[in-house]
């Protein structure tokens, strides 16, 4: 049969179904195979909070977006151009997503009356027969009935059976766009390599997947994304948390530390946990402790004995962990704080995201209690962010908060990872018997150039002394109530943060002029949406910039100056204004916050929608 | 760094006091409990740069500041946690935790019971004065009931924990008591926690003679300790009584106070430390001493146990992993499946 390839420089699909119909395993398979074939590309995950909601009800819908193209893709796209969909609520719930004349591929089995109730269509109505899709090409299959038929002779029961659908599914988009089977085949193999029945099941109905786009009259039409011009290299697909674990693995290393991981399980932080725990070749000791408060302190614990002290949660975990902080900054031991935010307040939106913790890592604390915070801005970058916290702990010895959010943890991209030889040194610094004074005291509290102390462990003959969370007096770390004492630690504490200033990189402007009408400032995961926008701004001829700060506190040097040379400055961030709060407060500029509190990202158009209207006033 | 030279170990009691003024009240049972820690662990051979001790937030909890080793005063409750990180990350330190009723039973319980099940091994030094000092004198968790304090001015309604009972229901490998007021005692039960591989537990009666004087003085006072506590050995039969006339008696699972005139010793309950049903029985001679025909209390190691440490377990999986072949960082950030563009 003829059929004809259509070129696209870029798409973006949407799958989406019930939570057990394993949408996020062919969006993964997907993805991997076009960043296999040479795309750059970008994925949303969205699934809801419950383990398995009701079947076949709204709240039960599980989606995977994927935005790849032989373009530079900096998000997971605005709207979609497909949209599968393997039940009604699937479809009632992400409609809305798709492009007017976007492609519908519709499990029929999913919109049985059944399914058409739990999705609460009105009595009767099936959007799949009553022309109510008119604007779009709606594709129907039984996938449930091809699934059955490819394995009729396979023996297996019918909820296995069910259970690899998912599979047809991946086998007719990859049909659809024109890609080998082989990495699917491949995985199957090893993800099942105990069960040769299920791997044969799954390899069977992923071809049959494939074959019915080859056969079947529906279908004429193929498409084609070519390989995007990226730069040469060797290139990895790599998600946001397993980036944080193996910076962790890579930090640790080039620091020449033992990597202790205290943590408790949350979403979305635990796969940071997962990942750890896998590495023990690596010496990493992952402790999953009792609570919060466990962790951190276990994390303290072991930075006081010499390890890389590394706790991670989402933010009611770090509310938790707030007094513990405040100790780890007074002992002035190194710690990294991982916080992979999630919509708030509370509970909030466990599985959703939300850049809502800025001001909690920065101030949320009892009393003067400063510690360094940095934001990674996608899925790769958090592995040079994570890393660059760790440097910062221990070479400055103080806990640094690192900033990610659930949309880079769980999202992924292509990733030209470096050689370990290319990573940067970390050097902590331990005191020695000759950090002892003259007459033979060892001060705990002698700073050096950095205005940091030193590194004494348990262990080195010579040093024993005591460290708390009481004031301590300058230099000997003895309790001392004395007030000038305290006014001046405090400072000190303050100074040493502001002092990281002058180990850090100035900001760089991202995109645009150094001067001009409008600068867009975002932080953290922001960066694709706003690089996309600006991007397309600045083609149309608009006078716009975008700086985008990895440094939260302190801010780099020149951050002010870069502020002052525009005439407007806009801040969008997924909360209700805390960045913009930072820089009105520390720079008196007259920044205006441009807020999304919704549980999902900036589109880019959003944000260019926005350029346009500051710029139109 | 963990170089161990021949006078390493080999240190004075004084050489573990440091320049510090000792804040606590002239008469605290603290002031002997510290010269007791600080007489034992000279003779325990441990090198003075392995030791370290760690407190959480109260009166007992300046602990550390006094001894000249390696030392944190960390936050409330939490000492527990934060020596569970330090062993895992530094199995080989010598790690002793100084704590109160309320820094161990009230705030941080949960990491105690945890701590306990896990079975790092480190000292835990409880030091139960049923009341809380630094705070100025409020009823703790082990406060009896009625205890009229600042804060219950009609009586405490709590009811108190038995600590060593909700130990050894949290899988403790290692309880024992002791008190302020008897030092040899101390002493003796000192090393014993030591010497035991894995956490070990030893509750401390302590006098606090500003807040809650007396709160254990059937125990310690001359007139009344022979009959009121009971010092339990392994392999010797329970005996006490001024005159060491009185015995206990299993009678089933009931314990039985007997005379032991007309009873022969043989007939009388013998201490096994290993036995966790008879430890659990002995955790519950826990009777108000005013009561009639109460029970004497128990002093001395209750229970011990042989049990795989937390850390040592740690350690394991990490050797067992690494005897495959140390990590290759480079082949850790490539991964699986890589894609190249010229």
């Amino acid at each position: 049969m003829n059929k004809t390839i259509e070129l696209k420089k870029d798409v973006t699909i949407l799958f989406a179904g019930d939570s057990g119909d394993g949408i996020q395993l062919t969006g993964t398979q997907f993805t991997n195979t076009n960043a296999l074939f040479g795309n750059d590309l970008s994925t949303f995950p969205n699934f809801p909070a419950e383990i398995r909601a009701p079947q076949g009800t709204l709240a039960g819908v599980s989606g995977f977006q994927l935005h790849f193209g032989s373009i530079e893709i900096y998000t997971p796209g605005d709207d979609c151009d497909v949209l599968v969909v393997m039940n009604a609520a699937a479809l009632k719930a992400n409609l809305k997503q798709l492009k007017q004349g976007g492609v519908i591929i519709a499990n029929i089995d999913g919109f049985d009356p059944k399914n058409l109730k739990l999705s609460k269509y009105p009595d009767g109505v099936n959007p799949l027969e009553d022309n109510s899709l008119a604007n779009y090409k709606v594709f129907k299959l039984d996938i449930t009935k091809m699934t059955k038929a490819a394995l009729a002779d396979s023996g297996l029961g019918i909820k296995e059976i069910d259970r690899t659908k998912n599979m047809f599914v991946l086998g007719f988009i990859l049909w659809m766009y024109n890609r080998s089977l082989d990495n699917s085949l491949n995985y199957i193999k090893e993800q099942f390599k105990k069960k040769p029945e299920i791997v044969e099941a799954n390899t069977k109905v992923l071809k049959a997947g494939y074959h019915f786009g080859e056969t079947s009259e529906t279908f004429m039409t193929r498409y084609q994304v070519e390989k995007a011009t990226m730069k040469p290299g060797t290139y990895r697909n790599i998600m946001g948390n397993q980036a944080t674990a193996l910076g962790l693995i890579a930090a640790a290393k080039k620091a020449g530390l033992q990597l202790f991981y205290g943590t408790y399980p949350i979403t979305p932080a635990s796969d940071i946990l997962h990942e750890l725990s896998k590495h023990k070749k690596f010496g990493v000791k992952t402790f999953q402790a009792e609570d919060e408060i466990a962790a951190v302190a276990s994390a303290i614990g072991a930075s006081f004995g010499g390890a890389l002290g590394v706790t991670a949660s989402s933010g009611p975990g770090i509310a938790l962990k707030g007094e513990a902080i405040g100790l780890a900054l007074m002992l002035e031991l190194p710690l990294v704080l991982i916080n992979v935010q999630r919509g708030g307040p509370s509970t909030g939106l466990p599985t959703k995201t939300e850049q809502a913790d800025l001001l909690q890592a920065i101030y949320g604390r009892n009393g003067e209690s400063p510690v360094a915070v940095i934001a990674a801005q996608s899925p790769s970058d958090c592995f040079d962010t994570v890393i660059e916290a760790t440097r910062l702990a221990v070479e400055h010895m103080l806990p640094v908060f690192f900033l990610s959010d659930g949309y880079i943890a769980n999202g992924a991209e292509p990733w030209k990872f470096p050689q370990s030889s290319e990573l940067p040194t970390i050097k902590p610094v331990f005191a020695t018997i000759n950090s002892k004074t003259e007459d033979g005291k060892y001060l705990p509290y002698k700073r050096d150039e950095k205005l940091s102390r030193e590194w004494a462990i348990p262990g080195t003959k010579g040093l024993e002394h005591r460290i708390g969370g009481i004031e301590k007096e300058h230099e000997t770390g003895n309790i001392s109530y004395d007030p000038a004492n305290h006014e001046f630690m405090v400072k000190m504490r303050q100074a040493k943060v502001d002092k990281i200033a002058d180990y850090i990189p100035l900001q760089t402007i991202d995109s645009g002029g150094a001067k001009g009408k409008l600068l867009i400032v975002g932080w953290g995961s922001t960066y694709g949406s706003i690089t996309a926008a600006v991007k397309q701004a600045l083609a149309e001829g608009l006078e716009v910039s975008h700086v985008h700060i990895k440094y939260l506190n302190p801010f780099p040097k020149n951050l002010g100056e870069i502020l002052n040379n525009f005439d407007k400055i806009i801040v969008p961030e997924m909360n209700n204004g805390q960045l913009v709060r930072l820089l009105r407060d520390k720079y008196l500029v007259p920044a205006q916050g441009f807020n999304k509190i919704k549980g999902i990202p900036f589109t880019a158009k959003e944000i260019k929608d926005k350029i346009d209207e500051v710029l139109a006033n | 760094m963990t170089e161990i030279t021949a006078t390493s170990t080999a240190y004075t009691s004084k050489e573990l006091v440091t320049d510090q003024d000792v804040r606590w009240c002239p008469g605290c049972g603290d002031y002997s409990i510290l010269k007791q820690v600080q007489t034992v662990i000279p003779e325990l051979g441990i090198p003075k740069e392995q030791l370290v001790f760690v407190s959480g937030i109260g009166c007992s909890s300046r602990f550390p500041y006094y001894m000249e080793t390696f030392g944190m005063h960390s936050i409330h409750g939490r000492a527990t946690a934060i020596a569970s990180g330090l062993k895992a990350a530094r199995p080989d330190l010598s790690v002793w935790l100084v704590t109160g009723d309320g820094d161990a039973l009230s705030i941080g319980g949960n990491h105690l019971i945890h701590l306990l099940r896990r079975n790092f091994d480190v000292n835990v030094l409880l030091f139960n004065n049923q009341i809380y000092g630094l705070t100025k004198g409020q009823y703790s968790p082990t406060s009896e009931k009625g205890k009229v304090t600042k804060s219950s001015p009609m009586g405490a309604i709590d009811h108190p924990f038995n600590p060593l009972a909700l130990c050894l229901g949290a899988e403790s490998t290692f309880i024992a008591r002791s008190m302020d007021r008897d030092p040899i005692h101390l002493r003796t039960i000192l090393k014993r926690a030591n010497q035991h591989k894995g956490t070990s537990m030893v509750e401390i009666y302590q006098n606090c003679n500003v807040f809650n004087d007396g709160a254990f003085e059937v125990f310690t006072e001359k007139s009344s300790k022979a009959e009121e506590t009971l010092f339990i050995e392994h392999g010797q039969p329970l005996v006490f009584g001024a005159n060491k006339n009185k015995g206990i008696k299993l009678d089933g699972f009931k314990p039985t106070i007997v005379e032991l005139e007309g009873n022969s010793v043989n007939d009388l309950w013998i201490h096994d430390e290993t036995d966790r049903v008879k430890a659990s029985i002995l955790t519950r001679f826990f009777d108000d001493p005013a009561k009639e025909g109460h029970l004497p209390r128990p002093f001395g190691v209750f229970y011990t146990e042989n049990r795989f440490t937390y850390e040592e377990a740690m350690e394991q999986q990490l050797q067992e992993s690494l005897s495959k072949g140390e990590g290759d960082l480079d082949a850790l950030l490539r991964g699986n499946n890589t894609w190249t563009v010229a």
